[in-house]
């Protein structure tokens, strides 16, 4: 029964309030609306927004020593789940199944296990860094530990559920990766799409006054 | 009759454009821009974390136009913006903060954490949490047009002694200039030498220029406090004035503000394009060396360093220009481990210096620079801010540091190769 709903039903809703979620959320970006900027421009801003989308990807170097931690606990987390997310063996068997109805190229064993251990460290390194940090202490709220939590437990069940030798393991996987779906449009896990618009309008405004940054 | 926090609320909604909304959607609470704000790094506390002061202005975007924050606040998992918000936040909105904006230079996510400063500030300053030193500025602005109180008969007194020293003639309401220069009220009370270099260097440069009578002041200290209206009614008087000597040009004088104010700002707050090209001062002497125009013999074996005013390189895009100029001059012109954009700021900036109150915490801030200072041992310290002057000269006596400071435009005019010298005939 739980099995059926999970893969049934409350897959379709949690998909249906992920997508309408997300496009709610980035349309109330373009609903606030933007002056056009009446002071005579230095450098188109188009180049600069993209310029500036690829470039924060990379954290300034001068941060390394006092952030070098954070940075680094970063980089292992977001590239670990990226690789899991789109290459793990499942995922790609799942988005071929059930979304897009054609596959690509997976990780190899070793490759997934190596994946999995980078965005484990990391986002546990990023958790503690929250909650004993003074600065992060102070500025993290509610969302950002419901966040951190349910992305970990996601991770978790789902590799507890690789071998598939147990399907209530997958079951609880998907449960999970659901409750995180409906969570998404409502978090700060928004980033994952609008931060291409909010380096997007910074870079926009520094290409406009020729900043180079 | 609206209470002032209705009124807080009702000026930070109107701030609230996709920009803002895209950098609070995006930020995901890491707190990198803490190691780049030196009211952080100089004071460890961590209430001066960038975002952090954003705290009210984030509660009015989630109060007001975030489903998940009006639902919080319904259930009361959530607290809406009071009075004692932005009380408690005054300090941390304009005691600590310079309006630098060298933490937007490392958001991760690109978020312009100034350019939301500078609007929550609006907030603030209508319904009246801002400190009475900025208060008192916009006051003096509104009434003699300067915020120090620098009237027309100061400037002029100052133009005659310039006038008397140098045997220059400065051009007041001159006919058939190109160009009208704004000067810094510090300029004319404090280093009246810049307008002695401008009439020396233009002279020679053969530049039609000339000051105004009815717009002389580039100060703006609405755009300081956070207020609009101010700062559109500073900027207007520019324009009107600049429109009634038919001037091609306006030239921002070595202040960093108010190139922000006049270059970036000015035709968003009246609402049109500007009749005329505005240039920074550094900007048109690197254009007259380019030219041939402006020229120097001898040069200084002192070893220097030059701060780059956090507004004309992180919001300007002057960078390139004062390092050829001071190359010109300099033999052991050195730089500072950060500097060009990732300059860190002299304290002062965004009314910092016009807020009293401020003073101790500016002073703590001033640490990092005096270490940049001590680390690179330097003689002297070149800059083109009037303001940044000032506080790095209060900080370095403060510290018993004994480095001279200097302008920019002073440096180049005590080196300027000056031809015979014809009959002075001002803008002609």
């Amino acid at each position: 029964m739980f099995t059926e709903f999970v893969d049934g039903p409350f897959w379709y809703f949690s998909a249906t309030v992920f997508v309408v979620g997300v496009l709610w959320r980035l349309l109330a970006i373009f609903r606030a609306g933007n002056l056009h900027d009446l002071a005579p421009s230095r450098a188109p801003g188009f180049p600069g927004a993209v310029r500036m989308t690829f470039r924060r990807f990379i954290v300034h170097r001068e941060f390394l020593r006092p952030a070098g931690l954070h940075v680094i606990a970063g980089y292992m987390f977001h590239i670990g789940l990226f690789a899991l997310l789109f290459f793990a063996a499942p995922h790609v068997e799942f988005y071929k199944e059930r979304i897009f109805g054609f596959g690509w190229p997976t990780l190899p064993h070793w490759a997934f296990v190596l994946a999995a251990d980078f965005a484990f460290a990391g986002l546990l390194l990023l958790w503690l860094h929250r909650l004993l940090h003074p600065v992060r202490r102070l500025i993290s709220n509610v969302d950002d530990h419901i966040a951190s939590i349910l992305v970990f437990l996601v991770m978790l069940t789902g590799c507890m559920a690789l071998f598939e030798s147990f399907d209530p393991l997958r079951v609880i996987h998907y449960f999970l990766a659901e409750l995180l779906l409906i969570y998404f449009p409502f978090s700060s896990l928004m980033h994952t799409f609008t931060f291409v618009l909010s380096r997007g309008f910074t870079g926009s405004t520094y290409a406009h006054h020729g900043v180079d940054a | 009759m609206e209470t002032r926090l209705e009124k807080a609320v009702s000026a930070m909604k109107g701030q609230i454009d996709a920009r803002v909304v895209s950098y609070f959607s995006s930020c995901i609470h890491c707190g990198l821009c803490a190691d780049a704000c030196l009211f952080y790094t100089e004071t460890g506390d961590p209430r001066y974390t960038p975002i952090y002061k954003l705290e009210p202005l984030r509660k009015v975007w989630r109060q007001e136009y975030s489903f998940w924050g009006k639902l919080a606040l319904k259930l009361g998992l959530e607290k809406p913006l009071t009075e004692d918000d932005l009380a408690n936040w005054e300090d941390l909105i304009y005691d600590g903060c310079s309006l630098c904006a060298r933490c937007t230079l490392v958001c991760p996510v690109g978020n312009d954490i100034v350019y939301m400063i500078r609007r929550e500030r609006e907030g603030m300053v209508a319904s009246g949490y801002a400190p009475e030193g900025l208060q008192g500025a916009v006051e003096r602005s509104l009434r003699t047009g300067s915020p120090m109180g620098v009237s027309l008969k100061t400037l002029q007194a100052s133009i005659r002694n310039v006038e008397k020293d140098s045997g220059l003639k400065v051009p007041l309401d001159a006919e058939g200039a190109d160009y009208l220069a704004l000067l810094s009220s510090m300029e004319v009370v404090n280093f009246p030498e810049y307008i002695e270099a401008l009439a020396r260097i233009f002279r020679e440069a053969g530049v039609r220029w000339t000051l105004s009578s009815e717009a002389y002041e580039a100060t703006n200290s609405g755009i300081q406090i956070g207020d609009s209206k101010v700062a559109a009614e500073l900027v207007q008087r520019v324009v009107t004035a600049a429109e009634k000597l038919g001037v091609k040009y306006v030239i921002s004088p070595e202040c960093g503000h108010a190139y922000t104010a006049i270059r970036w700002e000015g035709p968003n707050l009246i609402g049109r394009e500007l009749p005329f090209k505005v240039v920074h001062i550094l900007e048109l002497l690197d254009q007259l060396r380019r030219e041939g125009k402006l020229q120097t013999e001898g040069s200084t074996d002192e070893r220097l360093t030059f701060h780059d005013p956090c507004q004309l390189v992180r919001r300007g895009g002057v960078v390139q220009e004062p390092r050829d100029l001071l190359n010109m001059v300099a033999t052991d012109f050195v730089e500072m481990a950060d500097h060009g954009v990732m300059n860190w700021c002299c304290g002062g900036g965004g009314g910092v210096s016009a807020n009293e109150r401020a003073e101790p915490l500016r002073l703590k801030a001033f640490n990092r620079k005096k270490r940049q200072l001590e680390d690179l041992g330097v003689q002297t310290l070149v800059t083109a801010c009037a303001n940044c002057r000032m506080v790095l000269e209060e900080g370095l006596e403060e510290n018993e540091m004994y480095i001279p400071v200097i302008g920019l435009t002073e440096m180049l005019a005590e080196r300027l190769v000056e031809h015979e010298r014809k009959p002075d005939t001002g803008s002609g």
